[in-house]
């Protein structure tokens, strides 16, 4: 998952350095991703892994780095199965 | 209401708008600052109401401050456009700043000594992109320094401090941002951009170089993005659109004064402005209705970080924003369709060309097309909720 986030990333974050250069806990909107390219990096993700961002995960704190986006798709994820 | 009788926010608010309103059309001809109205905020203590209580203030919630904005708004838009923005800046102290002995200190200061604070977050090579600057704090040990290129701040000559964004260091991407404030004898201004505009003409919002000097405890202790993200925003489009919907009433008020005074010269006749008057009396209570809503929904969010920050919540009050400042302009406009020459001529009861002028700002003062556009990239991946209460 750590991967194909940081593809995405590389693809439509827009971030002026490398993505792998950016820890898993970084900031990332510190490092420079705009709003415009978050949402594009949130629809690839609902792309990629086949899930729907509800609004409760809508939020600056869900997409604030890899980590952070991996917990939201990880919560959606087992919501889906327990549904 | 009897001058000096009275003590509730409204009564007080009343006081101003008074006074306001007796100054309002030479401070827009002369594109002046309106020192009376703001004279008389200090006078009745209504530039500190939202310092909480244990500092000096008196802990007025937004839906408060918002109702003053709508009654000064109705005498004089400059008076209540700088009102609000002192009001939007304080917020960001109030939300942001409590957990810091500096801005604690800072905030008692204002509710005690009644200070004005402007703001200074347009940049020049930036524009009006207030998540971004080019200009970095500079740290040495405990003291700060920044020089900014602000191509607007608002009453600047006038303001007691300002709260100014920057990078948050030398190193820092453009969004990496921090907010600081600066007391006036920390800082010097050298204009560079003069006011001369269509409405709003009050406001003196200026462009200046800013430099100043002081402590790192003067730097917010929050990132600039979440205060913008938490209470900024929000505070800015509920406080302008109720200003701005004090402007609608004012205008509606005069169109019916005049169909008023029209029907009693000529009664038994169906006035031709009356239905125009139903019309704008239409669409002032889906503004008020909207405005209301919206600070009801800011009310709920608001101790719940996760709800401030979505994208739902953002969307509501971009479209507030987006909204009032556009149905403002069709309201003020069916006024002037009533009142006719009187209300296209200056200095007759019926007079709406301030009106008209002042509103235009509305749309400009951070663009719709940036709103719009903001908006517009969240909804390709915000979900619309399609129940009527919920």
């Amino acid at each position: 998952m750590n991967e194909a986030i940081r593809e995405l990333l590389a693809k439509v974050g827009g971030l002026p350095v490398a993505v792998d250069q950016i820890s898993d806990e970084e900031d990332l909107y510190n490092a420079g991703l705009s709003s415009f390219a978050s949402v594009q990096l949130m629809l690839g993700i609902e792309d990629t892994f086949d899930i729907e961002f509800s609004d409760q995960f809508l939020n600056r704190k869900s997409f604030a780095s890899i980590k952070a986006i991996e917990r939201t798709v990880e919560a959606i994820l087992k919501n889906n199965e327990d549904a | 209401m009897n001058a000096g009788a009275g003590n509730s926010l409204q009564q007080r608010a009343s006081r101003v708008a008074a006074i306001a309103a007796q100054f309002a059309d030479n401070v827009d001809t002369e594109a002046r600052f309106p020192r009376e109205a703001i004279n008389a905020m200090k006078a009745e203590h209504l530039l500190g109401i939202q310092v909480p209580t244990d500092l000096g203030g008196e802990a007025a919630q937004v839906e408060q401050i918002a109702e003053i904005c709508s009654i000064i708004g109705q005498s004089c838009a400059a008076s209540a456009m700088i009102f609000a923005m002192h009001h939007i800046k304080l917020s960001s102290l109030v939300e942001h700043g409590q957990s810091a002995q500096w801005h604690r200190a800072f905030m008692h200061r204002v509710a005690a000594e009644q200070l004005l604070l402007a703001s200074a977050t347009t940049e020049g090579g930036i524009g009006g992109d207030l998540r971004n600057s080019l200009c970095a704090i500079e740290i040495d040990g405990d003291t700060c320094r920044l020089e900014k290129n602000a191509t607007v701040i608002s009453y600047g000559t006038e303001a007691d401090a300002i709260l100014i964004t920057s990078r948050s260091g030398a190193e820092a991407a453009s969004s990496d941002q921090v907010m600081t404030v600066f007391v006036r004898d920390q800082y010097t201004l050298e204009k560079t951009n003069g006011w001369d505009t269509l409405g709003m003409r009050g406001t003196c919002s200026e462009g200046f170089v800013f430099r100043g000097t002081g402590s790192t405890e003067q730097i917010l202790p929050h990132p600039f993005a979440e205060i913008a993200a938490q209470s900024m925003l929000a505070m800015a489009h509920l406080l302008w659109s109720a200003l701005w919907y004090g402007i609608a009433v004012d205008a509606v008020t005069r169109a019916q004064s005049f169909v008023r005074a029209a029907a009693k010269r000529t009664p038994g006749v169906q006035q031709p402005g009356a239905l125009r008057v139903a019309e704008a009396s239409n669409m002032l209570q889906m503004l008020k209705s909207e405005i209301v809503a919206c600070l009801n929904t800011y009310r709920h969010a608001k101790d719940d970080s996760d709800k401030l920050a979505s994208m739902g919540f953002a969307i509501t009050m971009n479209n507030l924003k987006v909204g009032a400042s556009q149905s403002i302009l069709q309201i003020i406009n069916h006024a002037m369709l009533v009142c006719g020459i009187m209300g296209y001529k200056n200095g007759t009861p019926y007079s709406l060309g301030r009106h008209l002028r002042d509103a235009n700002s509305a749309q400009l003062m951070v663009s719709n097309e940036r709103i719009l556009g903001n908006t517009a990239t969240m909804l390709l991946i915000h979900k619309q909720n399609t129940s009527l209460l919920g």
